[in-house]
């Protein structure tokens, strides 16, 4: 079972409830329970000695429509952790049939291409149209091509 | 108690039904994330059907008994509404809203069902009853408190009504079957939202857990109602349509008993409250929620939007 509470794992496994990432408490850390044994990537700033309690770190959710396709974006949402973020994930973004499966990913952990080097970054396959297979005609004598 | 007009209901009935021709039939070839079907799922308009039509027809015994677990939904989902916009988080919001009308959906279909014993339709039972003719156990009337509270309260509920649906999947009544095969599936989710919650509060701060603990003691004393006999539960229990409530009882001591282990809480040991939801003896609460839910369709009785 994956490490943090699989929700489609059926009824019965309720009973025994994961609890991987039972230990990091709702909210930032307290004095008392200062890290123990957190799994969770999005840790609330440790270095900080009052972290803000009313926040709640921010995940992307991938929601996977049937078999056979991949996991589309589908939103984010705030969770305590990631055994909570499935579940937040599957009220917010699955209550019309719409999934069979949910990735939730710390937003922290996506590293996303810079949007003001778009030109560097993303014009130059513009115009190299020999990169397409239509760019090339069709040798003579080549069957099932 | 002669309100509403049948036709209303019946004009009721069939408008839900236009969801599924909407979207259905749209293949799996899409991939866009937000892609929704109804899917296929027993839904209390179809009770209505049956019942209309004469197809299933319960005894006064069903009826009676289908009455008491549709209230016990109906008022939780009134109680669980209340939360909607007020809850800690967004998500949080969402989560209890979802649960509240998965409860609401389960009313409806165990309301529509015992109203078919007395050509009373599922709005008539909810919104022109008075107090005393209301079946719910003590529990489920009792009050929101904070969010610890309320997270007790479904604790409670969501492990009771998951044993007593699991088991009413085998009952010799079709209906009542198959309205807990429905049911237990959402039920299941509520209870692990309860416990994951239970969990986390217990083994936050110092101020959650003493909030945990404090939930805990407020609701357990309506525990024991949930598990009480009585001649009708007996009577239907013979007949294989029920399951006795004390049957449920060793399951869900073990399974909450599982879960305050992992929270390093204990089971509490408070006395035991009267009682009385299944007589129609209720709390003072009880009044109060009625008064806001019915107080629309009293005051324009027929009335549809």
């Amino acid at each position: 079972m994956s490490p943090h509470g699989n929700p489609e794992v059926p009824a019965s496994s309720a009973g025994d409830v994961e609890s991987s990432a039972a230990k990091v408490p709702a909210g930032p850390a307290g004095p008392a329970s200062a890290d123990s044994g957190s799994t969770s990537s999005v840790s609330t700033s440790s270095t900080s000695p009052t972290p803000d309690r009313s926040v709640w770190p921010l995940w992307e959710v991938f929601v996977r429509s049937s078999r056979g396709l991949s996991h589309v974006h589908a939103g984010s949402l705030h969770a305590p952790d990631a055994a909570m973020a499935l579940r937040n994930a599957r009220d917010l973004y699955t209550r019309r049939n719409e999934g069979v499966s949910i990735w939730v990913v710390p937003a922290d952990a996506i590293a996303a291409s810079d949007p003001d080097a778009k030109g560097s970054f993303f014009e130059s396959p513009q115009g190299k149209d020999y990169r397409h297979a239509t760019y090339y005609t069709k040798s003579e004598g080549v069957k099932h091509l | 108690m002669t309100t509403p007009e049948q036709t209303e209901h019946t004009e009721e009935t069939t408008g839900h039904g236009d969801i599924s021709v909407g979207v259905a039939g749209s293949g799996d070839s899409s991939a866009s994330a937000t892609r929704i079907t109804p899917g296929n799922a027993l839904r209390p308009e179809d009770i209505a059907l049956e019942v209309r039509t004469g197809l299933v027809k319960p005894s006064e015994d069903v009826a009676e008994y289908a009455l008491r677990l549709g209230d016990d939904a109906l008022i939780l989902a009134q109680r669980l509404g209340h939360w909607i916009s007020r809850a800690p988080e967004l998500e949080e919001d969402v989560a209890l809203g979802n649960i509240a009308l998965d409860q609401l959906g389960h009313a409806r279909s165990f309301l529509t069902y015992a109203g078919g014993a007395w050509e009373k339709s599922e709005d008539e039972l909810a919104y022109f009853r008075r107090e005393h003719e209301f079946r719910s156990a003590h529990l489920f009337e009792q009050p929101n408190g904070d969010f610890a509270v309320t997270i007790a309260r479904q604790f409670v509920v969501s492990y009771y009504q998951f044993e007593l649906y699991r088991r009413l999947t085998e009952s010799t009544d079709a209906t009542l079957a198959a309205i807990a095969a429905k049911a237990v599936k959402e039920v299941d989710y509520h209870r692990d939202h309860s416990a994951q919650w239970i969990i986390r509060l217990a083994q936050g701060t110092e101020v959650s857990r003493e909030k945990m603990i404090h939930g805990l003691k407020l609701v357990w004393p309506y525990v024991a109602e949930l598990f009480a006999d009585d001649e009708l539960t007996t009577r239907l229990a013979d007949a294989g349509a029920a399951v006795e409530p004390s049957s449920l009882k060793a399951d869900f001591d073990r399974l909450t008993g599982e879960i305050l282990a992992e929270a390093e809480l204990e089971v509490p040991e408070t006395p035991a409250a009267p009682g009385g939801g299944r007589r129609g003896k209720h709390s003072e609460h009880l009044g109060y929620i009625l008064a806001e839910m019915q107080v629309l369709a009293r005051e324009h009785p027929g009335a549809s939007w």
